[in-house]
């Protein structure tokens, strides 16, 4: 997916597998020093299976999956994540997404309106200054994370390629 | 040594023929689907166990990031309660007396932005972007709350979280509402945070929800927004949720604490036998045509194919004519300590010539030998099951 872009547009998955060392280095990265992100027997005196990754990596990780696809001058605006089935060491994370907005200067600056959903008018993806991405984690047991991304998109890809 | 081999129609095989459903691994909590709470279009979400906690400073909330296995509410006014409570959300009522008052005030970062933290989260992210580099860099925005965090340490004393919120998770505390599972976690970046940029930030308790049922337990969506500043200036918002809940309890759990012995089955053939038991008589059957008598219990006679029978009553007197040790798999109800054994198995000869499994009790499993004379008792294993045992006798 290059620009323009449009509402509808998948994002290529990221595939992430979790090892015992992602999680403890994401826990430790983010000061969370709970025992559950790196102490596995005291993870299971928790009733836990094992450890598993905090929430805070898991909102590092869908932040990267969106700057690594729309580029380092893209810039997040917001993220938005709610947690579902835990990510144990050797599970892998699939993370996917799909733009489900895309903001014109005018509505980012309180303008009326968004770029409608069932337009295909790539004027929308021309002049849009901000992407609104859904993003949805899957793990081997189910759902770890769905999400949303505010995303404000690099200015030359916006403005240049679609014209 | 012979193995027990009536054990096939003989009426306490369970004794030596573990239920297997008891001998396989419970199925990991993860791979047993949790109902959705709210019915809301999501698939059901895998119920993880709970983690119980210490009541979390603010920040300490998000460490527990925990599968929620239910729908907490989208908004940050929650939805109506799951379950009409009126009596139970008095506490409902106490506790949103603290909607609007602080967690935490004037907290500040342990350190100033700076580039080994942001480093660091970069590998531990494996994020790669050239914005978190170099001279012009600035740190992830999703490290937001990092910056805010106490560590190992904690914050000095005196910041951090309020009065209030102690109160507050007392009171949950005090409900049983022990355990702690992050939900949501909904940050708002409003400037880049840059290397130096001193953090401050301020924590305030945005809502609290009724009671709510979730697959979990029974407990309330705590929600907490905390504005981030840096050198003074408002960087971001982290709107962060978790459920404070009494954590369910799982079936499991109970038959952990208290194993019990798989049940006997119970037929038409065998029910005198059983009958029996219940009066502390051990009954051997007796064909009414050769006088043969046969155990276990079995519709027709092992010598002439006689149907009719009549029983005899043990004298409780007998050998032991072999035995075997359960060293694995362990199996709490069978073994005197609860340990799960090892236990002693017997096939013990009765006076009266038929063999009967069974446990020898009296005498430790590694001290029962081939032919130690033992004598009958009945054991009481729970409320609802007496079972003959097999009393090693002094001499033994």
């Amino acid at each position: 997916m290059t620009p323009p872009y449009r509402v509808g547009d998948e994002l290529p998955p990221l595939e992430i597998p979790v090892t015992r060392t992602l999680i403890v280095a994401g826990a430790i990265a983010s000061r969370d020093y709970q025992d559950v992100h790196h102490d596995a027997a005291s993870a299971r005196e928790k009733g836990s299976p094992d450890i598993f990754m905090n929430i805070l990596t898991t909102n590092g990780l869908v932040g990267r999956y969106i700057t690594d696809h729309f580029g380092p001058t893209a810039v997040l605006r917001k993220v938005a994540i709610r947690l579902g089935a835990p990510n144990y060491p050797g599970d892998v994370l699939r993370l996917t997404g799909r733009i489900t907005e895309l903001r014109t200067a005018d509505a980012s600056s309180g303008g009326a309106s968004s770029a409608d959903t069932s337009s295909d008018e790539v004027v929308d993806a021309v002049e849009a200054i901000e992407a609104v991405v859904q993003v949805t984690g899957g793990n081997g047991i189910g759902r770890h994370v769905t999400g949303t991304v505010a995303v404000t998109l690099p200015e030359p890809s916006a403005k240049r390629t679609g014209a | 040594m012979s193995a027990p081999e009536p054990a096939r129609r003989e009426p306490r095989r369970a004794e030596s023929r573990p239920d297997p459903d008891r001998l396989s691994p419970a199925a990991p909590e993860a791979a047993r689907p949790a109902p959705s709470v709210s019915g809301a279009a999501r698939p059901a979400s895998p119920a993880p166990e709970p983690v119980r906690s210490a009541p979390p400073a603010p920040e300490a909330a998000t460490e527990s990031a925990r599968e929620p296995a239910t729908e907490p509410p989208t908004e940050p006014a929650p939805a109506p309660p799951t379950e009409p409570a009126p009596e139970a959300d008095r506490l409902h009522a106490l506790l949103r007396a603290y909607e609007g008052r602080a967690a935490a005030t004037g907290g500040s970062g342990r350190d100033p932005v700076n580039l080994p933290m942001i480093r660091h989260w970069c590998e531990a992210m494996g994020d790669t972007s050239p914005a978190y580099r170099g001279p012009a860099a600035t740190a992830p925005p999703t490290m937001l709350q990092a910056w805010t965090m106490g560590g190992l340490s904690g914050h000095p004393a005196g910041t951090g979280r309020s009065a209030a919120y102690d109160e507050m998770f007392a009171l949950l505390d005090g409900a049983g509402c022990t355990s702690v599972v992050a939900t949501d976690c909904e940050q708002e970046y409003l400037r880049p945070l840059r290397p130096g940029d001193r953090i401050t930030f301020d924590t305030v308790i945005e809502s609290v929800s009724p009671r709510k049922t979730t697959a979990l337990g029974t407990g309330y969506f705590v929600t907490t927004r905390t504005d981030v500043h840096a050198e003074g200036e408002l960087a971001g918002t982290h709107r962060f949720r978790i459920l404070k809940y009494r954590p369910a309890r799982r079936n499991e759990d109970a038959e952990r604490k208290a194993p019990a012995r798989p049940r006997p089955v119970v037929n038409r053939d065998n029910a005198g036998f059983w009958a029996g038991v219940a009066e502390h008589r051990l009954l051997i059957q007796r064909c009414t045509d050769c006088a043969s008598l046969r155990f276990p219990w079995l519709p027709g006679c092992n010598t002439c194919g006689g149907a009719e029978w009549d029983t005899v009553e043990a004298s409780g007197e007998g050998t032991v004519f072999s035995h075997v040790v359960m060293h694995h798999p362990p199996f709490p109800a069978f073994a005197p300590d609860g340990d799960g054994g090892p236990y002693a198995v017997a096939l013990v000869e009765l006076a009266e010539g038929v063999r009967i499994v069974s446990n020898v009790i009296g005498v430790p499993y590694d001290r029962v030998r081939v032919g130690m004379p033992v004598h009958l008792e009945f054991l009481v294993a729970d409320p609802e099951l007496e079972l003959p045992v097999f009393r090693a006798s002094e001499s033994g």
